[in-house]
């Protein structure tokens, strides 16, 4: 049966990357807001899991930690009807204009 | 830190992100807007978790330890029942599922991980170590535990056992190390200092006592 | 953490299940079909495989923690003396052994 891409005990892999860095901004909101919505029991821990489970294996590999969580939260809002991709896909470009796009 | 990352973007300058953000990391500046907007979070409870998770530090792990070590009562609670042990310290583990501690000895090391993603008692020590998170250590921990240990410069001889934890559901684990040797003159404060946070997750042991150097 | 009231009990030798079931579970694949025994029994707790699909969570399932040598899990290619893994397993994913 195939493996999940996040089922990785006892794959092959290399020495461990011991470089820790500091959370940007971005990485703290991804945190909180998903956080705030478990505590309001908007989502469940075990969604945000299925979600990444199931998206794309090369996104899931590429994406960075938060990233993946940005990802997953975004597929289960979406799935709650809470919001919309075009939704998302609007204020990101209204968010651009503010903030000064090259 | 990051206090203006809760506020709306736009509200203030405190919303502009400092500089080039992926696509994804853009996307949640958007989906915190929308939440907002729609009433389905207030920017005071994303901020309320900001302060939640920043005031949880391996400090926390490291009292413990340490009362442990030197109070073997406590210890004994500890190990029976993580969560009153905690609320004794006056660390607040209630939001933890459910807590196990592992005690170490001269014969047994414990390791910590979480092979299917990434879970950690956050309640108690905050945000895992970037290396718990990565694909490498998630894979190796539990097939590779000596030499992973070995990479953090902790090379476990032989005949000590090695008991790795997968946590796959809902208990959290927490390593009580052993005391290191020489340190019966150090007092509790002295000893917090030596329970560095890989030691909770048992890829290290605590640092060694440092012997007096004279000045 | 309190009353176990699951099937198993502390050193009840187990085998974990091959099932091939879709969707979110949280055994991992590296345990499936392994035969270890129960270190001890945690309780009852919502269903994860319920939970990740916007279920409730209910029948709540036993959880286990069951241990493994490390040498049935990964094979014999390794010195790998008295050393253990222990992974957390809910009862509907384990048979008696």
């Amino acid at each position: 049966m195939p493996r999940g891409h996040h089922d990785l005990g006892g794959t092959p892999a290399g020495p461990i990357d011991r470089t820790e860095h500091q959370l940007d901004d971005w990485e703290i909101l991804a945190d909180a807001v998903n956080q705030a919505l478990g505590a309001k029991g908007i989502r469940r821990t075990d969604e945000l899991r299925r979600a990444r489970e199931q998206m794309d294996s090369d996104l899931y590999r590429r994406l960075s930690y938060y990233e993946r969580w940005i990802a997953s939260l975004e597929t289960i809002l979406i799935e709650k009807k809470l919001l919309t991709k075009e939704e998302v896909d609007r204020k990101v470009a209204e968010l651009a204009a503010k903030w000064g796009e090259p | 830190m990051a206090d203006h990352v809760a506020a709306q973007a736009g509200e203030s300058e405190h919303g502009h992100p400092r500089h080039e953000l992926s696509a994804y990391a853009r996307r949640v500046y958007a989906i915190r807007d929308i939440l907002l907007e729609k009433g389905i979070l207030t920017g005071e409870e994303i901020q309320a978790q900001i302060e939640y998770i920043e005031a949880r530090t391996p400090a926390n792990g490291a009292r413990l330890v340490a009362r442990a070590w030197v109070d073997p009562e406590f210890k004994k609670r500890l190990l029976a029942d993580p969560k009153a042990a905690c609320s004794e310290m006056g660390i607040d583990a209630t939001s933890l599922n459910e807590f196990v501690v592992l005690e170490n000895t001269e014969k047994v090391r414990h390791l910590v991980v979480c092979t299917l993603c990434s879970c950690y008692p956050r309640p108690i020590l905050g945000r895992p170590p970037d290396w718990y998170k990565s694909f490498n250590y998630r894979a190796r921990a539990v097939n590779d535990p000596r030499g992973v240990m070995r990479e953090f410069g902790n090379d476990v001889p032989d005949a000590v056992e090695i008991r790795v934890h997968d946590s796959t559901a809902d208990m959290r684990y927490l390593v009580l190390p052993v005391r290191p040797k020489g340190t019966e003159s150090l007092s509790e404060e002295e000893l917090q200092k030596l329970v560095v946070r890989d030691s909770l997750i048992g890829v290290v042991d605590p640092l060694p006592a440092v012997p007096e150097q004279g000045v | 953490m309190s009353g176990a009231a699951g099937k198993f009990r502390p050193g009840d030798r187990v085998r974990v299940r091959t099932d091939d079931r879709p969707g979110h579970v949280r055994t991992p694949s590296y345990v499936r079909g392994k035969i270890g025994w129960v270190e001890r029994a945690y309780g009852d707790f919502l269903n994860p495989e319920s939970l990740g699909h916007g279920g409730d969570g209910l029948p709540k399932k036993t959880l286990y923690l069951v241990g493994f040598h490390q040498g049935e899990v990964w094979g014999e290619y390794k010195p790998w003396g008295r050393d253990r893994l222990f992974v957390d397993i809910y009862e509907h994913w384990l048979d008696p052994a």
